[in-house]
Formats: structure tokens, sequence, C-alpha cells
């Protein structure tokens, strides 16, 4: 290039070429971004000497840490066990649950462990607070289909209820319009008298019709007053808590359909110290028997 | 002046050379086969679909070829000679709509599932799983990345490769081939997501059919580009082209490579991946990480590249730079996948790869910054004055700044705070709506002057308001992710005392609440900018000027509007 084309402001030549009258400086490459390159080739460098980093035929270049995040993962898990391995052992060694509530260092223990074992487990159904939703039971409060005492709870949390397990329970609220078990009047009538004996309505006609018919068809699992029977997990129906609700509309989809909420069973997944733990926080959370 | 000669001489030589004949009714023939072939198979599949979905593809592929044959037909027999001589601009002209279409439909897609993930019942209905987040969301990402940045590349490419190279686009109607096969996928995609047809991978979630769809399109997009780099009257390939280059061939191999698979039936929607497993992951993510790299950061330097130089009228700014930083971006980008499965059951000497590799190309990365930027030495007065560019600059600030924020979460000690959270999401937009968007706004904002010959756009001042709006909604965007995302990272590795996790899941999903909401309103106010440009494009191109405006660009758009050769 004999005449070189320089650019006027910056008084620097281009490279000659021109493409669609865009043209290139011949500026050098900038110094600082060179250096702050090979910093960063030298930084990994360094870091493959250390690090596990490239692969052979046959393994891979261990460095000189020889670190691995996967043995780091095991020891630290055991670590974690052994620290806690006393506390874990007394709960397990605990003549009973009520014994571990009475111990306060191990009570505390039991509820820190319960509060996190609730939090990934319990939490997406009965709420990060157990406070439930519609057909998933609040746990705060005193009413309890199966039993809320320590031992009660910890056999729910253990067999689940309805569950696969086999010591579960599946008693259900049969589906006495599905199955024309009942007719469309008579479930009606149990609507009025559900109603009436839950203190949401006056005593109607229906009502009084449909006693005979509560008897006989309801009462073996809701008790002849309608307050239900922990055994077989029926609600009482005459306390103003309602797992599915208690307007008419629902209630006559109840009686319909009938109902037969699951709860998985935690034996396989939790160990029998986090059933403990669990069910000593549980039992804590304001209803418990 | 000499710049004055050199300009006359360079015109009379378009116009001499590109009046060479190129076409000899191969491209008919070819593109004929194609719509033939394809439209008896898809009557097959349609009549013998296993599956509803499929048959609701056939049908669709089967009328996409009726039609496309019926235009080929009328193409045929009006026997219109294209004039030869000039640039090929419809195209570029229907991908300027066709991009803007695709945006406005894709950003507010995505803002619909940011409300979504502030308040979860939103568009719930039973029984109507397509607007449910699960489905919504790939519509976003992919409507977004590939119809309207897939578009803005194409368009683009076709816009530069011609000027760069003074030769006509290649192919005859092959660029109109690519233009409306590339649609098409996007509507099987798209209609592929609301009615649940996926293979799970991310960013790759067609199935089978439309992967095959997409390659054949992909093939002659690239024979389109190198036929007219081959024709080329220019004795050196302009940088911006090595770029689009890189850009075309490495994602129709990473197209490939992830989507191999195994259909299950010939007339079925469903396919099997080749690879499974932890060998899975790492495909997917080479796959995922370089459709970042060689889709969202060479396509549009590609476009930097031409359009910057160009607006400012100015040399760029180091040829050394460009050339350097061009093959060790392409070099190193492609080993930084593995940065996505740090601390998983990938081995520890590719997460090491992956990272290191992330690491080293911060500076590659950043060379594309600094080119751009000092390209304006010499032209900084016309930030002041020129919106569009103001809204390059700032993408090339996005650039630096999300490629420099990747570097940084790429490091393993960053990442184990920051994987899984919104963090990331943040630092994506960042990228996306920062860069990737407002390089196109800027792209498409010249391209409304340029190919329909205006002297300005039809409003200056509506830049303004698409600029500010925007920009904003981009800082509402990230920050609010910065914080959730942190947010995030902290609760899910805090314990108490006794070794056993602080915070439960669902609580700091419900931490999220604000910063979410905060994000959909940077979302809607990103998404009210682009409707403000769809509508200024669209009078641009009608060739109205808002009353009370006054060019403040005539200087630059008419420079550009040169080089159309007249006949």
């Amino acid at each position: 290039m004999s005449d070189k084309d320089i650019d006027e402001h910056s008084g620097v030549d281009t490279t000659g070429h021109e493409w669609d009258g865009i043209k290139e400086l011949n500026n050098p490459l900038p110094r600082w971004w060179v250096i702050v390159f090979y910093i960063t080739i030298i930084w990994s460098v360094v870091y493959w000497v250390l690090m596990p980093s490239w692969p052979g035929i046959t393994g891979y270049l261990k460095g000189t840490r020889n670190h691995s995040e996967r043995e780091n993962v095991t020891v630290q898990m055991a670590a974690l066990d052994a620290e806690r391995a006393e506390s874990t052992q007394r709960l397990i060694a605990a003549p009973s649950l009520e014994a571990i509530e009475s111990d306060p260092a191990l009570h505390q223990f039991a509820m820190a462990a319960g509060a996190s074992l609730f939090g990934d487990n319990c939490a997406t159904c009965h709420g990060a607070g157990g406070q439930g939703f519609k057909g998933y039971p609040n746990l705060n409060d005193d009413a309890w289909l199966w039993g809320g005492s320590l031992d009660q709870i910890k056999h729910t949390i253990t067999v689940g209820r309805r569950s696969l397990h086999p010591e579960t329970t599946n008693t259900l609220m049969m589906a006495y319009g599905r199955d024309g078990l009942l007719t469309r009047d008579q479930i009606n009538d149990l609507v009025d008298y559900v109603s009436f004996i839950s203190g949401q309505a006056e005593e109607t006609e229906a009502a009084t019709r449909a006693a005979p018919l509560f008897a006989s068809q309801c009462a073996s699992c809701h008790g002849a007053d309608g307050t239900g029977d922990q055994i077989q997990g029926a609600p009482n129906l005459t306390d103003a808590i309602w797992l599915f609700g208690g307007d008419r509309a629902t209630l006559y989809e109840t009686l319909w359909n009938g109902r037969a909420g699951v709860m998985p069973a935690w034996d396989e997944r939790l160990s029998e110290e986090e059933i403990i733990a669990l069910s000593v926080y549980v039992h804590s959370l304001g209803g418990g028997e | 002046m000499l710049m004055k000669t050199v300009k006359d001489k360079g015109r009379k030589l378009v116009n001499q050379q590109l009046t060479n004949k190129n076409d000899t009714g191969a491209d008919i023939m070819v593109i004929a086969a194609i719509l033939g072939i394809g439209a008896i198979f898809s009557l097959y599949v349609a009549a013998r679909a296993v599956d509803p979905m499929m048959e609701v593809h056939a049908l669709v592929f089967l009328g996409a070829f009726l039609i496309g044959a019926f235009a080929l037909v009328s193409h045929v027999s009006s026997s219109k000679e294209a004039p030869q001589g000039a640039y090929e601009t419809g195209v570029v002209k229907a991908g300027v709509f066709a991009s803007m279409f695709w945006g406005v439909a894709g950003f507010l897609v995505g803002v619909i599932i940011a409300f979504q993930l502030a308040f979860p019942d939103l568009l719930y209905f039973e029984g109507a799983p397509w607007t449910n987040f699960g489905r919504l969301r790939p519509l976003h990402t992919s409507a977004v990345i590939f119809a309207f940045g897939g578009n803005v590349l194409i368009a683009t490419s076709f816009y530069v490769v011609q000027r760069t190279c003074r030769a006509r686009l290649a192919g005859g109607l092959a660029p109109w081939f690519v233009f409306w096969g590339y649609q098409l996928f996007i509507v099987i995609a798209a209609t592929g997501y609301l009615m649940g047809v996926t293979q799970s991978k991310e960013y790759a979630e067609p199935e089978w059919y439309a992967d095959l769809w997409l390659t054949i399109v992909w093939v002659v997009y690239l024979l389109v580009f190198l036929g007219t780099i081959w024709k080329r009257k220019e004795p050196h390939i302009y940088v911006a082209n090595w770029f689009y280059l890189s850009f075309i061939v490495t994602i129709a191999m990473l197209h490939i490579v992830n989507n191999l698979a195994v259909p299950v039936s010939l007339t079925g929607s469903k396919s099997y991946s080749l690879f499974a497993g932890v060998q899975d992951a790492l495909t997917q993510w080479w796959y995922g990480h370089n459709a970042v790299g060689f889709f969202l950061t060479t396509g549009f330097l590609a476009i930097m590249y031409y359009f910057i130089p160009k607006r400012v009228n100015r040399p760029v700014y180091s040829y050394r730079l460009s050339i350097v930083h061009f093959w060790s971006l392409i070099f190193i980008y492609i080993w930084a996948g593995p940065h996505h499965l740090h601390y998983t059951a990938l081995p520890e000497w590719a997460q090491t790869l992956g990272m290191t590799f992330s690491v080293m190309l911060l500076m590659p990365s950043w060379g594309g910054m600094i080119n751009g930027l000092m390209t304006l030495s010499g032209a900084w007065d016309k930030l002041r004055t020129d919106p569009v560019l103001r809204i390059m600059v700032v993408s090339l600030a996005f650039y630096g700044m999300s490629t420099f924020e990747g570097s940084l979460m790429s490091v393993r000690a960053v990442n184990s705070l920051s994987h899984y959270t919104d963090w990331t999401i943040g630092h994506v937009h960042a990228g996306a709506l920062g860069w990737v968007s407002y390089i196109s706004f800027g792209a498409l904002y010249c391209l409304a002057t340029w190919l329909w010959n205006r002297k300005s756009l039809y409003s200056n001042a509506l830049v303004e308001w698409h600029f500010w709006i925007s920009t904003m909604g981009i800082v509402l965007y990230i920050s609010s992710m910065w914080v959730a995302g942190i947010t995030q990272g902290l609760m899910w590795r805090a314990y108490n005392e006794f070794g056993f996790l602080e915070h439960s899941f669902v609580e700091t999903v419900e931490a999220m609440h604000i910063p979410f909401i905060i994000r959909a309103t940077g979302g809607t106010m990103f998404l009210i900018g682009a409707l403000i440009m769809a509508y200024n494009i669209w009078r641009t191109a009608r060739g109205d000027v808002r009353t009370g405006e006054k060019s403040l660009m005539d200087e630059s758009s008419s420079q550009a509007a040169r080089p159309v050769p007249a006949e």
C-alpha cells in the first residue's frame, strides 16, 4: 500500500478495505484487554493444576489439591450426623414422646428438626404454618380426625391415611348419591339435618324427617349425636370446623360423591427419629391433645 | 473529495456487476420438490396420525405447503423477471415486520407469565391446560429467542451480506423459502407448546418433525448466505459476515446433535432422545449455552458490526481486535456449557473446564463491546441527537455488563449461591432485553428508514419514549431479580444451630411475591416500549412523518440510502 488511507479524526491508517462505506482502522489490540485476557488464561491454567480438570482416556487429571466435591459432601454429611448422633439417639431411646417434651434441650432439638422436616414434606398440603386448605386438615386447631395425642399423630405420619401402607385405615365417606344408596330427596333432607346439628340452621321439617335416616345411615361412623369417631376418622359434624366446607352445596356434594382424602405413609421416606421429631412439632402447633 | 469518487465508482460497479444473471430455475424446481413431497407426506400423516396433536400439525404443514405451491405457481405464471440489478429488499422488509410481530407477541406472553408467577391463580382454568405457566413459558422463550431474534438475524443478515459483498442474494426465490419456512417452523413450535407437544429440552422443545423441517430451512439459509458470499464483488469478507456465518454454521451443528432422537412412530408426535442421564444433560447445556453464544451473541455482534459504524459513519475501531476477539470468542464459547451443571452428577473435571473457559471468555466477549464503543470516537456528539444510536450504545453497555455477570456466575463459589435462583433469570434478561433486543431495535429502526428510503423515522420523539420507558423497565426487571435471586440463595442455604434448614421452600416462594410484581411491572414497561416502536416502524414504512417533528438524522439516513443501485 503505497498511499495509506488515513482516518482524519484519529490519524490512524485504515486497512485499506471498504464495505458499503465501512472502513476499519488499523488500531492495535488495547493493551489492558490483552493483559486481562492473559490473566484469565493464567488463572485457568493454575486452576487446572490445582483442581480436577482435563480428561484422558482412562481417567482425568486429579489436580494437586486432590479435590472431590462428592467426597466433601459425604464427609460433611457424616460430620453432621455425628454431631447430631447424641440427640437422635436420645430421641429414639426416650421412654415416651411425652418424655421428650418435658426435656427442654431434647425438645428444642426435636422442634428444630420437626420444623425443617415439616417445611420440606408437609407444608405443600397442610400449608407452611400448618393452617391447612380445603381437604387438607388444619393442624393448629383442636379438631382431630384421627386423634391429636403424640402417639396418634405419630401413627398417622407413619402409616398415612387411606395410603398404600398395610396398617393404614381405609374407612371412607361413601358416595350416597352417585352409588344410588340414597335418593336426591333423602340427601337434601340430610343436608338440612346436618345444617341443624352443626348449629347453622333452625330445625326444619326436612331435618326432623331425616333424623331416623341419619341414625340408620350415618350414626355408625359419625355417632348418634354426630360428634364423630376418631377410630374411623369420621369428623365431628356438630362443631363449626369443616374439612371440605359446611355450606349446603358442599354438604350435598360430600353426600353425593363421598370423600376419601389421602395422606401418604411416611415410614419409607423418613427415618424413625425424623418421624418422632415431626410428631413433637405437629403436636406443638396448637391443637395437640 | 476522495470519499465521493470512491463511492461513485462503487455505485457503478454495483450496477454493472449485479446484473449478472444468476437464476437458472433450479431454485423453483427445488422448492417445488420440497413443497410437493412435503404436501404428500403431510397428507399421509394427517390421515393416519396416532395422536390428535400430530393430526393438527400435519394439517398445518399441509396447508402451508399448499399455499406455498399456489404462491410458487402464480409467481412462475406471472413470469415477471425479478429486477436482477437491484438488491433483494422485499424479503428484508418482510423480516422487519415479522420481527416486530413476533417480538410484541413474545414480550406479551412474557408479561403474562411474569404475572402468573406473582399471582399463581392467574389464567388457571380447569380443562384449559394451554394457559398454564408450564405451556406458556416455552412459548415465551421460543417466541423471543427464535421468532423475534431469529427473524431479526435472518432479515439483517440478508441485508448486510448483500451490501458488504456488493451482490444480490443468491438462490433466486430461496431467501423467500427461508423466510416462510422459518415462519412455518415458528407456528409449528408455538402451537405445539400450547398443545403440550414437547421433548422437554430447554430451548429445544419442538419435536422431531419440527426439528427436521427447521434443518431443511436452515441448510437453505446457509446455502443462500454462502452463495452470496461466493459471488461477492469485494475482495475481502467483512467481519459482520464472519459473525453471521459462525452463527449459521454452529446453530446447524447444535440443532442437529441436541435433537438426535428416535420417533415412536412416523405418524406420531412423540420421540425419545438418543441421550440419557448426565450425557443428555451435558449435550443439552452444550446446546443451550451455545444457543446463547452463537445465536444471541455472535449473530447480534454481526448486527453491531454493520449497523453501528454505518449509523455513526465512522470506521470500525480495530480490525485486529475484530479478528482476535472473533476467533477467541468462538473457540472458547463452545466449552462453556458445563457451567450450567455445577454441583450436579456431571464429573467435576467437566465442571472445572466449563468454569475456566467461561472466565477466559470474558475478554473475547468484551472485544465486541470495545470495538463497538470505540467506533463512536469522533462521533460521540451524535448520542445527544440520535435516539436510535443511543439504543445501540446502551445495548453494548448491557452486553458488557451481562457478559461480565455471566463469567462471574460461572465461578463455582458464586454459582453455589446463584444457581436455580432468579438471579439467573435476571442475568438472562439483562442480556436478552438490554443487549439482544436493544441492538435489534437499533437495527430495525435503521432498516425502517433505509429499506423504505425515508429521510427520517415517523417520529424521533417516540423513539425517545420507547427508549426511556423500556430502559426503566429493564432496570426494574434486573434489579428486582438480583434481590429475588440473592434472597432465595441465602434463604436456601440458611441453617439453624442444629444444622437443619431454616426455611422451607414454600417460604422462599412467598418471599418472591413483591420482587415478582416489580419484575412483571418492568416487563410491562418493556412491552409498552415495543408497542410504541411497532407503531413508529409501521408509520415510517408508510412514509408518514409526525407533524411538528424535524428530522435529526437526515445525514445518516440519506447516507445509508445511497448504495441502493438504481436500475
